[in-house]
């Protein structure tokens, strides 16, 4: 689906991220007004490390109050088990149709190994290495069902054809898991999977095994030097690189008004920040940076945190997302219905049906 | 009048199994949202108390090999139910999840937003994996003996409930630590006090150990128990080691696991019942339900003649993933005397001797004998599961719900917004 003339389509996501809220109508409203703006995805951060619901179970819960929208909680690998991450996933893709995606991350904190009492704090490094594998497993995981193993056939009594089914014998560096999942292959054939790729250790989890990249960074220039290392580093692995989306992530503080609060930081761009690149300023300068951005080939799109959820996202879609639609830069309706066709990427080909082989 | 004890009903979805008649036209997918929706919304528009997903965590196997004759394949049960927490408004949500490969930080965490999400419809069904073949598949691996898995069970609850606690209800994060045996952990909580205090707690499983697990901690017990006798022998029991506990006999629900086939008249209901085991006992199934006796290779057996002469093989089971036959010679001479008493072959033989359905008539008659089984003090009501995928209690909702009510012996309507509330539990008390 990318456009037939240089840049690709414009991807816009947005955090749902909230301090505090514990029931569902904080996230799905705010979902559904994601939804509205066409938005490929909504995110959902997590760590066992601060007070929040589970991720994925919130975006499970939205699944059904929304239709097109792509759902990406944040899942931890370090402490959960591979089987139990990849089998949520799963259902989750199930549960909305299609739309659902996984951002990968770590838990580096004594504090929240504590919370587990199996294992100390590890370095970023080591980690991250361990997330790569369970992004590998997973995909095995999700292909260890393949798409017409159910055969429900009454001749000869089987509900299922065994030869579809594929034990994946994953022996990882921390772990071992034997298969099948529990789950068929859910509809995405993979689930979309993102990792934050600015710090070292995730870039090559990312470039290997992400399909969407977030990138926290100020400039057009830095985005671009990233985008374009990580695409070379998903060709050494082998990837087709225009199979990974590279997103700029920033905070966004819309403040009031249509034009940059403070002059020289909205118009002048992000500026670093504790909590990452923020952006202050008005919708429509934040239209102009994402489409300039977008147009020079920094970034494939943005992931957007609004400082204040309501607030600002009501703003970005009403403002920053309709002035983009208007100048035709950015989908008015869903095309597709999977999060995969919002992103314009196939849907992957089963490792274990291209072998052919028994399990 | 006196007021009557109203009996709970919560509907199995019948995902992964061999009840489901798969082969049926009306048989849906296991695992499309639409199928949880529909059971789910029939369940609701019954008023039943809750909706009830089982658990299993590695497909089984058979001569090595992944047993094909089942359905097989499901979704993980908190997701689901988080999604269906967002169309249902007073069903009671229960996931059956291992205490065995999980953790308890992780888990009641699970289940605590579960319980935020749905406004305090959450249930865990605590199960107690038994075998190395489902630990190949996690971290810690290997598996637990019987004292050993309820001893972690126990440990694993109390943890999850003093988490659940950990928060004082004004909503302040409080530090949290365990040390046990299974368990060493410290920090603070990720959520604050549930909408029902605490997600209910289920058990499931039959042993001594199980019961005085159940006796000490659930709220529920799901037993198989289908029968009135052994139904009243178990209530019974278990309702009686309760005070050992400190707890009174309506702090735990006793719900056996059953299914229901109807008739417009007794014949019809009895030939209906019959159609349906014959369904679900194919002459695969019929030969395997053999084997796992045995323990040997009957591949080669007719399933419409008659049951081998030889004696089943003591030592190795052909199956893996599920329990075995306590002791195989002992069934398989009950087996060959029903066989040459009624002259039956090997497919009408485990048809005859296993799992026949708990009620069979017309709706008045299943009515009338749900409702004796809650008055003799077998049952403090039932856990609904239906031949069919998604469909199978629908007929059960429109035609024997109705009459339930008219005796009194089941809900006219929803009083409260919580599973505890539909139980009749108590809120637990904060144990700051
Ligand atoms: C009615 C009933 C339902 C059960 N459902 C499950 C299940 O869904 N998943 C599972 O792993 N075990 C299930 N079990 C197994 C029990 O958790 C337990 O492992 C088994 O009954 C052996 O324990 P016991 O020795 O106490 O009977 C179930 C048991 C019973 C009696």
């Amino acid at each position: 689906m990318t456009a037939p003339h240089g840049r690709g389509l414009l991807h816009l996501a947005a955090a749902l991220d909230q301090q505090a809220a514990f029931d569902a109508a904080s996230y799905v409203g705010p979902a559904q007004l994601a939804e509205r703006g066409g938005l490929d995805f909504v995110t959902l951060g997590d760590t066992f490390a601060r007070p929040g619901p589970d991720a994925l179970a919130v975006l499970s819960r939205v699944a059904p109050a929304t239709r097109r929208i792509g759902l990406v909680p944040t899942v931890t690998t370090t402490h959960t088990e591979p089987f139990h991450v990849q089998a949520a996933v799963a259902t989750l893709d199930w549960v909305s149709r299609g739309r659902a995606g996984w951002q990968l991350d770590v838990s580096t904190t004594e504090g929240e190994a504590r919370l587990f009492g199996r294992r100390h704090a590890a370095p970023a490094d080591a980690l991250w290495r361990e997330a790569g594998e369970i992004a590998e497993v997973a995909a095995r995981l999700w292909d260890s069902w393949e798409d017409d193993a159910e055969i429900r056939d009454e001749a000869t009594g089987r509900f299922v054809d065994r030869d579809k089914l594929h034990h994946v014998d994953f022996q990882g560096a921390t772990f071992f898991v034997k298969g099948p999942s529990i789950v068929p292959r859910p509809p995405q054939g993979h689930p979309v999977r993102v990792v934050d790729a600015t710090e070292g250790p995730a870039r090559r989890v990312a470039a290997r095994h992400a399909d969407v990249a977030l990138v926290r960074v100020v400039g057009p220039a830095h985005a671009r030097a990233v985008r374009a290392e990580l695409r070379d580093a998903a060709a050494k692995f082998g990837r087709d690189a225009d199979t990974l989306r590279v997103l700029g992530s920033l905070v966004v503080d819309l403040g009031d008004g249509e034009r940059a609060a403070e002059p020289g930081h909205g118009g002048g761009g992000p500026r670093q920040t504790a909590q990452g690149p923020l952006y202050r300023g008005g919708p429509v300068d934040l239209a102009e940076l994402i489409a300039a951005w977008h147009a020079s080939e920094a970034v494939d799109g943005f992931h957007l945190t609004p400082v204040e959820p309501h607030r600002d996202l009501e703003r970005l879609v009403n403002g920053t997302v309709a002035l983009l639609q208007h100048r035709g830069l950015f989908r008015t309706f869903y095309p597709g219905s999977t999060l995969r066709e919002h992103l314009g990427l196939a849907r992957p080909a089963n490792q274990y049906a291209v072998t052919g082989g028994a399990s | 009048m006196t007021v009557r004890t109203r009996m709970h009903l919560a509907a199995h979805f019948p995902g992964v199994n061999s009840t489901t008649v798969w082969t049926d036209p009306r048989s849906k997918s296991q695992i499309d949202f639409a199928s949880f929706e529909h059971l789910a919304r029939t369940a609701e528009r019954g008023l039943f108390d809750f909706f009830f997903l089982a658990e299993g965590l590695r497909p089984r196997e058979y001569k090595g090999r992944i047993h094909d004759l089942d359905v097989v394949g499901r979704p993980e049960s908190i997701t689901v139910l988080n999604a269906l927490a967002a169309v249902t408004e007073r069903l009671g949500l229960a996931a059956t999840v291992d205490a065995t490969f999980n953790e308890p930080y992780e888990l009641a965490r699970r289940l605590a937003t579960l319980d935020h999400l749905s406004g305090g419809r959450a249930a865990w069904n605590v199960v107690t994996s038994s075998d190395a073949f489902t630990g190949e598949n996690f971290r810690r691996g290997g598996f637990l003996d019987r004292a050993d898995r309820y001893a972690r069970a126990a440990e694993f609850v109390a943890t999850a409930r003093d988490l659940w606690d950990s928060w004082t209800p004004e909503g302040v994060a409080r530090p949290f630590a365990h040390q046990g045996r299974h368990f060493d952990i410290a920090g603070e909580f990720g959520l604050p006090r549930s909408p029902q205090g605490q997600p209910v707690v289920i058990q499931a499983g039959d042993s001594d150990e199980g019961r005085e697990f159940a006796a000490a901690t659930a709220d529920v017990v799901f037993t198989r128990r289908g029968t009135l006798d052994a139904g009243r022998e178990f209530y019974a029991d278990v309702k009686g080691r309760l005070a050992t506990y400190g707890r009174s006999p309506e702090d735990l629900k006793i719900m056996p696991g059953v299914t229901v086939v109807l008739g417009d008249t007794a014949a019809d209901a009895r030939e209906r019942a019959a159609e349906i085991r014959h369904r679900q006992v194919s002459p695969q199934n019929a030969l395997l339900a053999l084997e796992r006796i045995w323990g040997v290779d009957l591949s080669s057996y007719d399933p419409d003649g008659p049951l081998p002469d030889i004696d089943p093989e003591p030592a190795p089971a052909l199956a893996r993933g599920r329990v075995r036959v306590a002791d195989p010679l002992a069934v398989a001479e009950r087996w060959r005397a029903l066989s040459r008493a009624k002259g039956l072959s090997i497919r009408q033989t485990v048809i005859e001797a296993s799992g026949r359905q708990s009620f069979v008539g017309t709706p008045e008659t299943v009515a009338a004998e749900l409702d004796e089984f809650v008055t003799a003090g077998a049952a403090d009501g039932f856990i609904l599961v239906p031949h069919l995928t998604p469909g199978g209690l629908d007929e059960f909702v429109d035609r024997v719900v109705p009459l339930l009510q008219e005796r009194g012996a089941f809900r006219t309507e929803y009083t409260g917004t919580t599973l505890r509330s539909h139980l009749g539990l108590p809120e637990p008390v904060w144990k700051g």
